[in-house]
């Protein structure tokens, strides 16, 4: 199997800030690329996924769990086994992903989000 | 207090719609008029994800809103229009007559289509329906987020 891709699709420059700190981080460069959807309709932004899946397999990492940036991501993963989709990003579970990135496109995407929302706390003051 | 924003915005729901607007309006619901979207349970399904669950969407045709716009703008919560494209719009304003204020959201590029602001792009044809929306007494502006200007349709077409 091969090493599956990260594209991380996000309003603004949220995406490639989150490509800059995971390569700082981890020294990891290559797993992870950057889709902004500035200046984008729904047919550009979709070019852009789209270029920056490639081949494939890849896991699609999306900023809201709602909006322009997942109606993109989800209607090119739509029936397609070598991706999938994972919304609310953040850096955690980049980091995770980058290191396990050795397995199906879903089930990373459920690692993914699993990494992600652990790191989701409230430390006591 | 019925809809207080008409608007078209080619990524139909999105942040912009449902924070930047929907949170000061206070909206309740959003009306999303595009009959292929209305033939699409799929398509309904991904754009109710990027709506809180107080908020209704509602998925209508032009022609079931202009048949409804009168109930829509009766209703006592706060609702926002969207379309995808200035034509539908234009159905709207000139078969109801009830469109008195039209937002410009986001229109963006595509062949033909020059800039006309950062978030709208316009063909020659495009820019003439809008003047035309406007000839016919209808307030068009260009606004992508409640904190920017109001851009008059005459410094954008």
């Amino acid at each position: 199997m091969s090493e599956l891709r990260g594209v991380i699709v996000s309003h603004a420059a949220l995406a490639q800030a989150l490509v800059s700190a995971v390569t700082v981080i981890t020294g990891v460069d290559g797993a992870l690329l950057a889709v902004s959807n500035d200046g984008c309709d729904s047919g550009a932004l979709a070019a852009r996924i789209t270029q920056a899946v490639g081949a494939g397999p890849a896991v699609l990492f999306v900023d809201l769990p709602g909006g322009s940036c997942l109606t993109g991501a989800v209607r090119l993963a739509k029936g397609k086994a070598d991706l999938a989709v994972v919304t609310g990003v953040n850096l955690a579970m980049l980091l995770d992903f980058v290191f396990h990135r050795d397995a199906t496109p879903a089930e990373a995407a459920r690692r993914a989000a699993d990494a992600g929302g652990k790191a989701i706390r409230v430390p006591a003051a | 207090m019925s809809i207080a924003l008409y608007r078209v915005d080619d990524r139909f729901i999105h942040g912009q719609v449902v924070v930047g607007w929907g949170q000061p309006l206070d909206a309740s619901f959003i009306v999303l008029v595009d009959d292929a979207v209305r033939a699409s349970e799929w398509e309904q399904d991904l754009y109710r994800m990027g709506v809180p669950p107080h908020m209704e969407v509602i998925f209508a045709s032009i022609e079931e809103a202009l048949r409804r716009l009168p109930e829509w703008e009766a209703d006592r919560r706060v609702g926002i229009l969207l379309t995808g494209d200035l034509d539908t719009m234009a159905k709207l304003a000139d078969g109801s007559n009830r469109v008195g204020k039209v937002n410009i959201g986001g229109i963006h590029h595509r062949a033909g289509r020059s800039e006309r602001l950062r978030y709208v792009y316009l063909t020659d044809a495009e820019a003439a329906t809008l003047r035309a929306i406007a000839g016919r007494g209808v307030d068009v502006t260009a606004q992508d987020v409640p904190t920017a200007r109001a851009v008059p349709v005459g410094e954008f077409t």
